[in-house]
């Protein structure tokens, strides 16, 4: 009954992966936004010392006797002294040329009156040089004097290093955090679908009912679906009930009236002829009603069978209501029901599929029991629950006990006895319907024992 | 006893009707539920036979209300349904049994009798013929004042012959009443039943006497 269903992909897993990935790019972002940031506000600290300690030099400059002379104190390269011992370089220009320091750093063109800053190269370590001018007014003309002071950026990138690593750690924290946070958002959106799915799975096949409990609003087309799906087949199910059952009562009652009649003028004939006639009338109408009643029985099962319901049975207590009903069937034979239960037993189960199945096996017995007899139905819990009927009757044909099962399959030796041959069939498909066992066979001493494990 | 027979089929119902009369009880018949319950109130009533689809509801409603008005007279459903969920309705309504359609008179009547059995155990009608008092409802037979145990068939036999003292029964109507039509039985077996019974009544002035070529017959001496 259970078609295949295609499954594609599972979306509380897509859902995990799209908020994942969101929680990364973003992870990213911040690294990456943080870091620059830190490098700018690093770089313009460093440039501010750089400036000071270039224009502490750069104010020191005088002419003295028409020569450009510097005097600028200890303290104006000091200032640059730093935690990782960055280099420091200097170089002073008087109109482009050099006076003192480093001839080799580059250094740009310096506007009097200005700063200017760059980056270059000493000695294979990327420096930043701050550079600036100052003109000065001698006695034969002007003279501009330009000072740079460069600083390696050990310290800096050791700073800048220590906030990426932080900031790094920050960012896979978060990216953890949100990571949780999509399993969670994933998992509950698709529990709001599990609790639906447990709601209708977990019904009886019977349970045709509206689902009630309440569901987010997405999925309210889904489950308003389901619902009128649910209520078209409950309507079309009750139809067809009904149409069974009105065609069993279209059958049945004028059967019923054919059979009282004949009875009744079976009573008044005494003409052995007509007495045979009436006999075999009452007999054929015994046996089609028996054959619809069996055979309506039989759709019965295999449809319940297929969608099991399953609830604790208390197999005893069904065996001795069942026994209740059918003692006024077994008194007419003067044949004895007698119940032997020992000790509980409990079966997970279609109450109404077992009670059929039981009252099969009971039916046959009473059949083909003779009168002033017992009728024996065993039920207890042997590692399994098991329920055998004994009589005391000719038993099975060992030759045909195989086959007694199967569809409108009956035994050579029944006689008169009406029958539909579906009774051992539904016991049978009753039983395994079950996952247990129905095993036919005969007593010692005569008799049959219809033996069913479950 | 006195029937109530609800069934719409007029047929049936008077294919019923004429054989419970047989067995000598006395039946009104109703083809409606509204008719139902007007006999149901007016009359005492030993037993209801109820049939399920009726012209102007379901059996069921009749069921409720008659068992919300407080009535006990125990009722049998007569159902051609199959289906065991709409027995099992059944009997949680109210209904004592139910039999299902075409049934066997024989079953219908060991229903009734287990019902009454089980139902009302004090009103009961006890038969004096004699020396013997006998109990159909009960099942109980006494022969001169001391509790004789009958079987179902004995029982049976028993009282369809008391009931029409004096009136000849051929072997073969016996086993008409007696024994189901799938039954393979001989006309002799009817000679063991009433065999029992003769020892059964030994030394009382109720004696069952054999007329050669005709059958039986149940007599009171005095």
């Amino acid at each position: 009954m259970t078609a295949e269903v295609n499954a594609r992909g599972s979306l509380r897993t897509r859902l995990a992966l799209i908020l994942t990935g969101g929680a990364a790019v973003l992870a990213v972002i911040l690294y990456v936004a943080v870091r620059a940031l830190s490098a700018q506000i690093a770089q313009q600290g460093q440039d501010n010392v750089l400036a000071a300690s270039m224009s502490s030099i750069l104010d020191s400059a005088v002419i003295r006797d028409g020569q450009v002379s510097l005097d600028f104190p200890y303290s104006s390269l000091s200032m640059l002294t730093t935690d990782a011992d960055d280099r420091v370089f200097y170089a002073i220009r008087e109109d482009g040329q050099l006076l003192s320091g480093y001839g080799d750093l580059e250094v740009p063109d310096a506007m009097p009156e200005g700063q200017i800053f760059t980056t270059s190269v000493m000695g294979g370590d990327p420096v930043r040089v701050a550079t600036g001018a100052r003109r000065l007014i001698a006695a034969d003309g002007q003279r501009t004097v330009s000072v740079s002071v460069a600083q390696t950026q050990d310290a800096l990138s050791n700073t800048l290093n220590g906030i990426s690593r932080n900031v790094a750690v920050l960012g896979l924290g978060f990216f953890a955090l949100a990571t949780a946070l999509a399993t969670w958002a994933a998992s509950d959106t698709s529990a709001q679908l599990r609790r639906l799915t447990t709601s209708v799975t977990r019904r009886g096949p019977q349970d045709l009912s509206p689902v009630a409990r309440p569901v987010p609003s997405e999925m309210v087309p889904l489950v308003g679906s389901l619902n009128t799906f649910m209520s078209r087949l409950d309507h079309t199910l009750t139809q067809s009930e009904d149409f069974i059952a009105e065609a069993a009562h279209r059958i049945r009652t004028p059967l019923a009236t054919v059979r009282s009649h004949a009875e009744a003028t079976l009573q008044r004939v005494d003409r052995p002829d007509n007495r045979t006639a009436l006999l075999s009338m009452v007999r054929a109408i015994d046996e089609s009603s028996r054959a619809a009643g069996q055979l309506l029985d039989h759709a019965m099962v295999t449809f319940r069978a297929e969608n099991l319901e399953r609830v604790e049975v208390d197999i005893a207590a069904l065996l001795a209501e069942l026994v209740q009903r059918m003692t006024p069937i077994a008194d007419m034979k003067d044949i004895r029901l007698e119940l032997r239960a020992s000790g509980s037993a409990h079966l997970l189960g279609d109450p109404i599929l077992l009670q059929n199945a039981f009252r099969n096996l009971i039916d046959n017995a009473l059949k083909y029991a003779p009168a002033e007899t017992v009728v024996e139905i065993e039920v207890g819990d042997n590692s399994g629950v098991f329920v055998s009927v004994l009589d005391n009757g000719p038993g099975f044909d060992l030759d045909e006990i195989e086959t007694l099962s199967g569809r409108f399959v009956r035994g050579r030796d029944t006689g008169n006895k009406v029958g539909s041959g579906l009774g051992l069939t539904i016991a049978q498909a009753v039983t395994e319907a079950h996952g247990g066992q129905m095993t036919l066979g005969n007593r010692e001493g005569g008799g049959a024992c219809a033996l069913v494990q479950f | 006893m006195k029937y109530l027979l609800v069934e719409d089929n007029a047929e049936l119902a008077q294919a019923v009707t004429s054989r419970l009369r047989l067995d000598g009880h006395s039946v009104d018949h109703a083809s409606k539920i509204a008719d139902a319950v007007g006999f149901a109130q007016a009359g005492e009533y030993d037993l209801i036979l109820l049939d399920i689809m009726l012209p102007d509801g379901d059996g069921r409603t009749f069921l409720k209300q008659h068992r919300a008005a407080m009535n006990d007279t125990p009722v049998i459903v007569l159902t051609a349904r199959s289906q065991v969920s709409d027995r099992i309705s059944m009997l949680d309504l109210g209904a004592d049994d139910y039999v299902t359609k075409p049934f066997d008179h024989a079953e219908l009547e060991a229903r009734c009798r287990a019902v009454l059995r089980r139902k009302n155990g004090s009103a009961r009608s006890v038969l004096q013929v004699g020396d013997v008092e006998f109990d159909a409802v009960g099942g109980q037979l006494h022969v001169k004042g001391q509790p004789v145990e009958l079987r179902n068939r004995e029982l049976r036999l028993f009282e369809l012959l008391i009931n029409a003292r004096g009136q000849v029964f051929s072997k073969q109507k016996l086993v008409d009443r007696l024994f189901s039509y799938d039954d393979d039985v001989s006309e002799n077996a009817v000679e063991v039943y009433i065999g029992r019974l003769r020892k059964h009544l030994d030394g009382s002035d109720v004696q069952i006497k054999t007329l050669r070529g005709l059958g039986y017959r149940l007599d009171h001496d005095g």
